[in-house]
């Protein structure tokens, strides 16, 4: 140890510039700083980029949107890039590699990644001018110019034959149409993609495909293409001897790795194509390894980019000295043409012995759907889903696990997987940031004596840190309660023995207008942090008093507190409304210079608005004053209350906009700002069925169609995202508002605390029709009662930030330090990323060196 | 007894009028942060404005309440719930319980004084 060498750079050459080396490198160069020299040498005279996405370069997608993040082979410096100039040779003894043009690269490390190259039939003609394969950029691009010439030529749309009907000829066959070429799938067995599918399910996907206008030809083998006389391809002929006319042909039959560096220089190979890798994804060579399609697993070399992703990230971490394994592959796969769902997972042909299947058929609709089974009916081992794929995402996690409920419900149309009565399996994971599964929650209910989610958060850390997962669990403790004989509380807190529905119709019948008045009348003790906020949003709705009036201040939550909302430092974010997501230039700027005046970290936010960061208490007041001096008004952004209306651009800017969704969103946001409910509401308008706006996730989705508005009810993003539900059609402008306020009015009077609209219409007895019949048949006699009391919001409403501004008392609250109301909070500091500040980790604290305290931050005005 | 003694002063820190019922507000102290919580009784509580769990200073602005018999104060940031009169913590969500500073509080007419130890 006397002599102190220079650490040498480990030397790591990757061969193939795709989607997998792309991965491996970003993999690797994130996760050290170590000095690396790594080579990247790609055949492709471009970026690595999305080759899955490929089809989107018809949709208009270009070579700029599909490429990957260059920023690693761009600017890391450990990174030298040679495109266009293909490994040659694999030296092994020297272990160098040589690319065409000569140049040699020695490696301590090798990566192979160089993928597939796409079959063509060994037929006659094969290779005629208007054949193609479809695999690369170059590609698709040629056959665009292609189909653009010939049509041009010819004077016609063209006619265009795929052959081969697996995933990808359907979607080649997609993009044919695309381009306006007349489209045929050719398939030689007897349905389409027959790796994945069954027989009846080929079936129902031939019917949908034709439905969407592309024709499928299954049992037809390809003997030759013949060409006419400019040379061109013209017609193919099957093996039954007939012909069919084709101006041009894409084969999609397959893909074969590219294994040629690696067999000439003598590394094992599998005989079906693929260089052999062990779990740890080496060669047998320990100094190459070899990842993505061009590897050879257990015997198999499978085209789908997952497992090269899993086969990446195994190569960096052994690269960086860590121990990972490549578990095999996952086979499912879920069609991306647009219009048609298709899924298949799993054991899909139930070739686990004694396997069951359960199929549920709906041929009108074209929908086919099977489950597999183990033999006594309980675990799931596969599927396949066509015409409705909605349940793919659920039931896949739930693969080789119990179902816990009668798998025809997983099957039915919109069954989604949150099953009446049915349980989750035990070891489904409920509440993935503890990794805490549903048996794990039972056996807290049953052994441990826990009686509700928030004793089973002591117990088992379900719901200790991001929270979303606290109604599935209140929902398993209900169900075990339920089980044991013991009903299960719907009491609000340890202070009220009501619901937050009782307590509102309490509050309601009763006229009591403060929070004493009803803890003593119909509670306990002084409130905690659940029944105050939730007995602030009640009186907020009844009474329409300010939400730092008097009593009122001290229920307020975390955010309704000071009307802002808390950051992980104890400062504030500031968010104004603009409804819609409408905004002047003018206002942009003032926005723009009320951040930079207070050094704020700004964003857009995911509602159409932008956010300013940073803001400490005592500043609340100075920025709220030059925002509404400038027009602005409270966002509401901290309450559980109207957030934003999302809309989309609509009909008077957008070609095929049918309404004016903008116009109507600016209507809905103005009219529900600052209603308060049990928890947040969020609306969206689009002004067609495209959708842009996505109102069907949100609270409320309104549509617009040629007939008039379509309302869509109880969508939701977040934690447990659910499309809304068609509640109305067709309505104009007026009807549409009445439904909204009836349906809004009747979910403040009637759900839970912190329950939003999805979760609450999941629970309506009597579901959708029972609402439909509450709002336009007024079956409960309420809607007069419904009508006032929004009426009664909309006069009331007042911005709560200009009211509070002209408010001394109220002013007060925003001081910083009773005994020094300016001064700012010592504790704060930030660091400079990106152009813009944010706050200080506990190790750049310590470092102190970078910070930027919170009192240099110089007010500019 | 220890053979260091610390002085003890009673510093003031602001007039009752200053503080409302069940809300709370910061006072500072050299660079020491304390939230100050005056209760319908009439009785005033100061504990650390120094959330455990965060490390942010925000202690004053957490609802207060009551937990069986103890008044209580929810940590805005994270809610964990912290008995006012000795600091400790009530319900720690998951948590490793970590309690509050407290100071001794003294009112002389319409003044607040806290304890200190420096
Ligand atoms: C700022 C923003 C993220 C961004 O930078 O884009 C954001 C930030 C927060 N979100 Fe969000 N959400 C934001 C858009 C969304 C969206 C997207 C949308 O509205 O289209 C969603 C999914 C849609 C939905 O709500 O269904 C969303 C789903 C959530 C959820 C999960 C709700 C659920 O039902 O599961 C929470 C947690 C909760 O509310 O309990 C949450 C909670 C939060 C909180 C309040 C967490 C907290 O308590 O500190 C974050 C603080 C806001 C702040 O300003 O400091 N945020 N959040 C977005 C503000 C939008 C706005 O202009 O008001
Ligand atoms: C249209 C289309 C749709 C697809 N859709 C899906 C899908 O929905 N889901 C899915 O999982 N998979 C899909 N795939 C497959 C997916 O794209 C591949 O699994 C993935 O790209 C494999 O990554 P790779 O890095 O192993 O190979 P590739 O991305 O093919 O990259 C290999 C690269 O190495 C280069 N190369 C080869 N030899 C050499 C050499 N000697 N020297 C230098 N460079 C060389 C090649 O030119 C190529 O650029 C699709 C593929 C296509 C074509
Ligand atoms: S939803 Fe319709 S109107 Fe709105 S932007 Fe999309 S296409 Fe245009
Ligand atoms: S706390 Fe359970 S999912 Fe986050």
């Amino acid at each position: 140890m006397s002599d102190i060498l220079s650490p040498l750079r480990e030397r790591i050459v990757v061969v193939g510039a795709g989607m997998v080396a792309h991965r491996f490198l970003e993999s690797l160069l994130t996760r050290t700083d170590a000095d690396l020299d790594v080579t990247l040498i790609g055949e492709e005279g471009r970026h690595p980029y999305d080759r899955v996405g490929l089809t989107g370069f018809f949709g208009g997608r270009g070579d700029d949107e599909l490429t990957l993040d260059p920023v690693h082979i761009d600017t890391d410096p450990r990174v030298r890039f040679l495109p266009g100039d293909p490994v040659r040779r694999i030296d092994r003894a020297e272990r160098q590699v040589v690319t065409q043009s000569g140049e040699v690269v020695g490696y301590d490390r090798l990566v192979l990644a160089t993928g597939s190259y796409a079959a063509r039939l060994a037929v006659d003609g094969f290779s005629l001018p208007g054949c193609f394969v479809y695999r690369t950029l170059g590609d698709v691009a040629g056959l665009q110019a292609f189909v653009e010439t010939r049509s041009r030529e010819l004077g016609r749309p063209l006619t265009g034959h795929v052959i081969g009907g697996g995933l990808l000829g359907l979607e080649a066959a997609g993009a044919l149409q695309q381009l306006g070429v007349e489209a045929t799938v050719v398939q030689s067995s007897d349905r389409l993609m027959s790796a994945q599918l069954d027989l009846p399910a080929g079936t129902a996907l031939a019917r949908l495909i034709e439905a969407r206008g592309i024709r499928v030809r299954t049992g037809a083998l390809t003997t030759l293409l013949t060409p006419d006389r400019s040379g061109s391809v013209a017609a193919l002929e099957f093996r039954d001897g007939s012909h069919a006319a084709a101006d041009v042909v894409v084969f999609t039959v397959g893909v074969r790795p590219r294994d040629e560096l690696a067999r000439s220089a003598g590394l094992t190979c599998d005989p079906r194509g693929g260089v052999v890798i062990d779990e740890r994804c080496d060669t047998d060579d320990p100094a190459v390894m070899a990842i993505g399609e061009v590897a050879s697993f257990g015997g198999m070399a499978v085209g789908l980019v997952a497992p090269g992703y899993a086969m990446a990230e195994v190569a960096a971490t052994r690269i960086l000295g860590g121990e990972a394994t490549f578990d095999g592959y996952d086979l499912s796969t879920k069609l991306k043409l647009t219009g048609v769902d298709v899924a298949s997972f799993g054991d899909a042909f139930a070739e686990t012995p004694g396997a069951l299947d359960v199929v549920y058929a709906d041929p009108a609709a074209g929908v086919y759907k099977k489950l597999v089974l183990s033999d006594d009916a309980k675990t799931l081992l596969g599927g396949i889903l066509v015409g409705d794929a909605s349940a793919y995402g659920s039931l896949r996690p739930l693969l080789g696990t119990a179902l816990g409920a009668d798998p025809a419900a997983f099957l039915l149309p919109e069954g989604g997987v949150e099953l009446p009565g049915g349980d989750l399996p035990d070891e489904a994971i409920v509440c993935s940031c503890s990794a805490v599964t549903a048996g794990r929650i039972r056996h807290a209910v049953h052994e441990e004596g826990c009686t509700d989610a928030g004793g089973v958060k002591a117990c088992t850390k379900a719901g200790a840190t991001c929270g979303s997962c606290v109604v599935a669990v209140g929902k398993i403790v209900g169900r075990e309660l339920g089980k044991m004989g013991k009903t299960v509380s719907h009491a609000l807190c340890e202070h009220f023995d009501l619901s937050r529905r009782q307590l509102f119709d309490a509050v309601r019948v009763s006229g009591l207008t403060t929070f004493s008045a009803v803890i003593e009348r119909f509670g306990r003790g002084r409130g905690c942090d659940v029944c105050k906020p939730a007995l602030a949003s009640i009186l907020a709705v009844l009474t329409g008093t300010h939400v730092l009036d008097g009593e009122n201040a001290t229920l307020q939550d975390t955010n309704d507190h000071v009307m802002a909302n808390m950051q992980k430092d104890g400062t504030y974010s500031v968010v104004p409304r603009m409804p819609g997501g409408e905004v002047t230039p003018d206002g942009l700027i003032t926005i723009g210079e009320i951040a930079r005046d207070f050094a704020l970290y700004t964003k857009i936010t995911g509602g159409q608005r932008v956010d300013m960061f940073g803001a400490r208490l005592e500043q609340l007041p100075d920025i709220w004053r030059r925002l509404v001096d400038a027009g602005f008004e409270s966002g509401h952004a901290y309450g559980k209350s109207l957030r934003t209306v999302k809309s989309c651009v609509g009909s008077t800017w957008c070609r095929y906009g049918v309404l004016d969704s903008v116009g109507m969103a600016v209507r809905l946001e103005l009219r529900y700002r600052g209603l308060r409910a049990p928890h947040k509401l969020k609306l969206g308008v689009s002004g067609c069925a495209r959708e842009c706006a996505e109102a069907r996730s949100k609270d409320v989705g309104v549509i617009a169609t040629e007939k008039g508005w379509n309302m869509y009810v109880g969508g939701n993003g977040g934690y447990s995202p659910r499309h809304a539900e068609l509640l109305a059609e067709g309505l104009d402008d007026d009807g549409l508002i009445t439904a909204i306020d009836r349906y809004f009015m009747y979910y403040i009077r009637t759900a839970d605390r912190l329950q939003r609209t999805a979760p609450w219409i999941q629970e309506l007895e009597g579901g959708l029709d029972e609402l439909r019949a509450v709002i336009f048949d007024d079956s409960l006699g309420i809607c007069a009662d419904l009508d006032a009391a929004m009426a009664g919001h909309v006069e009331g409403y007042e911005d709560e930030w200009a009211a509070t501004l002209a408010d001394p008392e109220k002013l007060r609250r925003f001081e910083s330090f009773v005994n020094a109301p300016t001064t700012p909070d010592p504790s704060l500091a930030y660091v400079a990323e990106r152009g813009q500040v944010r706050p200080a980790t506990e190790d750049e604290r310590r470092s102190e060196a970078v910070l930027i305290a919170s009192t240099t931050l110089a007010v500019r005005r | 007894m220890s053979a260091v003694t610390a002085t003890r002063t009673w510093v003031r820190i602001c007039a009752i009028g200053d503080l409302e019922v069940e809300r709370g507000r910061a006072a500072l102290h050299g660079d020491v942060q304390v939230a100050l919580f005056l209760l319908r009784d009439g009785t005033v509580h100061a504990v650390s404005n120094r959330d455990p769990y965060s490390s942010a200073q925000v202690i004053s602005r957490g609802i207060v309440g009551t937990k069986g018999d103890a008044p209580t104060v929810a940590s805005p940031m994270y809610k964990q719930v912290f008995d006012l009169r000795t600091g400790s913590c009530l319900e720690a969500h998951g948590k490793d319980p970590r309690p509050l500073q407290v100071w001794p509080v003294a009112r002389r007419g319409d003044d607040i004084y806290l304890r200190w130890e420096e």
